[in-house]
């Protein structure tokens, strides 16, 4: 079975010209399937940038990234949206949308697949697992920041993403909800067999990581799985 | 609420986005609504006074008791036309179907009020032996009508106090100068229409010609024909229009008449245009409003839409949530505005004597008129959501 995530030399800058700024230097990575990576380093190393570039956020301007067997570099728009709709996304806000209630947001996850008869139930379902089933009805400001941000994990898994990408899901959270969420994450991602790539800056979270990668100025420098 | 947005779902084959946002916020749905609402309401009543305008033109033809008219060629209307060679009657009666011509006499006086104002009144001097006009009251009074200087008022004649006609019927006579001419208003019929006129006078012919001393005998403004029982109207004008043809008349059945007015005064006249101008600002206000309203939603939730772009969801769908709300905006706002039209349509109706009606026709044409405006303004603000841009959201 080939990785889901293979990449090979790839450059990427911001502007042109005189504010031409490269802020990525020929990576290579490979993850292989069901792994749970965490990514650390410092601010400005170009984390984010590696994320939106393999969740097809952005276009790839150099080098290889073939991600779930798809080759980004070059790839149409229509190819990077069947892309995005196999993975999954986890922001630092958790970007729900206000005037959906929690089920509804959640729904979002599973509904960009098609209309499917279970999906109030399946989108049910993902908030219990998180510990949610009594908030379902509730509009996000009538949750609190840690419940927002499991919300936006049921979207992001609820469509049983093969690869989910989180960029430090737990920053805007207190430490205790921090760990929860990276513990449900974690073990949700252990059942189903979920690649998961989380960008983060907590040393505690490292405990949960198969593997830990370290981002310096646009390189990955160290590359080391705990266990 | 619920029950609304489950039926939304079904329809729209997903979660009808665009309805939460905009019920979420109820002061912007609110102000919306009311926008929309309102550039209905000018529609509506522009809509309603050509409506009142196209009607109105009918009402004095319907009055007349005939099936064909002989009028100038040059007449676009009742009031503008050369006065026609009496002999056309004579000529008209002797063409086989014809049942009955009479000849009738048309000009307008100023009527002084009391209070100084001048009212506009069309004069129609008619034969009293024949039967022109369709009135009951007028057919009573005929008799009456052939004394001198005796006239019969409109009873919708605007802006005369309504205990005038009320005083007249109980006996008592109104005496008015017309063309410097004392006349007797002796009664009172019922006719109604116009945007020309305030109302109508009917006088003899005699008077007529005591009234107006330009005008001769032998030359009436129309000739009034009625034709056989049993006998084809259209075929019978075709049949006088060939036999006349001198260019000097044209004959028309009343319908055709009644048609060749309305259009010469909704696309000739200024008031026909001004109404059709009106509709087109009402429509742009509309536009206005609700592109202003889409626009400014779209805006506010570009991160909403980053995020669903992430997700993998297509721009036709962001395309759907906008025309989605269009369409909402239109429909509701078009029941407020509908409703505020019918009340407004009373007051003027009742204020002013103008035949302004709602008609089914009418309100289906602007509700699709509302939805087509929603959808234009919704297309225009799409054009915002490029601003998604889901590589921002990291
Ligand atoms: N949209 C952009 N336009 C221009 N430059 C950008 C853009 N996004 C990021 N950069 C620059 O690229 C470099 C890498 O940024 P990136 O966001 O990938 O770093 P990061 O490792 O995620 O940092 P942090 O830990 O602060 O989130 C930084 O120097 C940043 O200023
Ligand atoms: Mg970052």
């Amino acid at each position: 079975m080939t990785d889901p995530i293979a990449v090979r030399g790839l450059d990427h800058g911001y502007g042109q010209g005189e504010t031409a700024l490269q802020v990525l230097f020929g990576v290579d990575l490979r993850i292989g399937a069901g792994q749970f990576v965490v990514l650390m380093g410092a601010s400005g190393s170009g984390k984010t940038t590696l994320l939106s570039l393999l969740g097809c956020l952005r276009e790839v301007q150099a080098g290889s990234a073939l991600v779930l067997g798809q080759e980004l570099h070059g790839a149409d728009e229509a190819a990077r949206i069947a892309i995005r709709r196999r993975v999954g996304f986890i922001f630092q806000a958790h970007n729900l949308h206000d005037s959906l209630t929690a089920g509804q947001n959640v729904r979002m996850g599973l509904d960009v697949h098609g209309l499917l008869p279970g999906a109030d139930a399946a989108a049910a379902r993902m908030l219990d697992l998180l510990g949610l089933r009594d908030r379902i009805d509730y509009r996000p400001a009538n949750l609190s920041g840690g419940q927002k941000q499991r919300v936006a994990i049921a979207r992001a898994l609820v469509g049983n993403p093969e690869i989910v990408f989180a960029d430090e899901p737990t920053a805007a959270l207190d430490r205790e909800n921090g760990l929860l969420v990276v513990e449900l994450l974690r073990r949700l991602a252990r059942q189903r067999g979920t690649t998961t790539l989380m960008v983060t800056h907590d040393p505690r979270i490292l405990d949960y990581a198969d593997r830990i990668l370290t981002m310096s100025d646009g390189r990955i420098v160290q590359d080391t799985s705990p266990k | 609420m619920r029950a609304v947005t489950a039926l939304l779902a079904r329809l729209l084959g997903r979660q009808p986005i665009g309805w939460l946002q905009l019920t979420h916020h109820r002061a912007r749905l609110a102000t919306a609504l009311a926008g929309v609402a309102f550039a209905n309401l000018l529609v509506f009543m522009q809509l309603g006074f050509f409506g009142a305008l196209v009607a109105s033109i009918a009402i004095p033809y319907d009055g007349m008791n005939s099936d064909i008219l002989v009028q100038s060629s040059d007449a676009n209307t009742l009031q503008d036309g050369s006065p026609i060679p009496r002999n056309r009657m004579l000529q008209a009666a002797a063409v086989p179907g014809v049942a009955s011509a009479t000849a009738v006499y048309c000009g307008r006086i100023e009527w002084k009020q009391p209070d100084g104002t001048v009212r506009n009144v069309d004069v129609l001097g008619i034969d009293p032996l024949a039967h022109a006009l369709r009135s009951p009251e007028v057919a009573r009074q005929l008799p009456d009508l052939a004394l001198a200087d005796i006239a019969l008022i409109d009873r919708r004649t605007r802006n005369v106090p309504l205990a005038l006609f009320d005083e007249i019927d109980a006996g008592h006579a109104y005496r008015i100068e017309a063309n410097n001419r004392g006349i007797t208003i002796a009664g009172t019929f019922i006719l109604g229409g116009g945007f020309g006129a305030d109302g109508y006078i009917v006088v003899s012919d005699q008077t007529f010609l005591r009234i107006f001393r330009n005008r001769s005998a032998g030359a009436p403004n129309y000739v009034l024909l009625r034709a056989l029982p049993g006998e084809a109207v259209p075929a019978l004008a075709a049949r006088l229009n060939a036999r006349l043809a001198s260019g000097d008349v044209v004959v028309r059945t009343m319908a055709e008449a009644v048609a060749k007015d309305q259009e010469f005064q909704t696309t000739q006249k200024p008031a026909g245009i001004i109404f059709g101008f009106g509709t087109f600002i009402g429509a742009l206000v509309g536009i206005v409003i609700v592109y202003q309203i889409l626009a400014t939603d779209v805006a506010d939730h570009l991160k909403e839409y980053a995020t669903f772009k992430a997700i993998g969801y297509r721009q036709r769908f962001f395309l759907g949530i906008v025309l989605e709300e269009a369409v909402i905006l239109g429909v509701l706002g078009f029941v407020p505005g509908l409703l505020f039209s019918l009340g407004l349509y009373a007051v003027i109706a009742a204020a002013t004597g103008l035949p302004l009606s709602m008609t089914m026709a009418r309100a289906l044409a602007v509700l699709a008129g509302t939805i087509v405006m929603s959808v234009i303004s919704g297309l225009i603000a799409t054009r915002r959501l490029a601003q998604a841009d889901p590589a921002e959201l990291f």
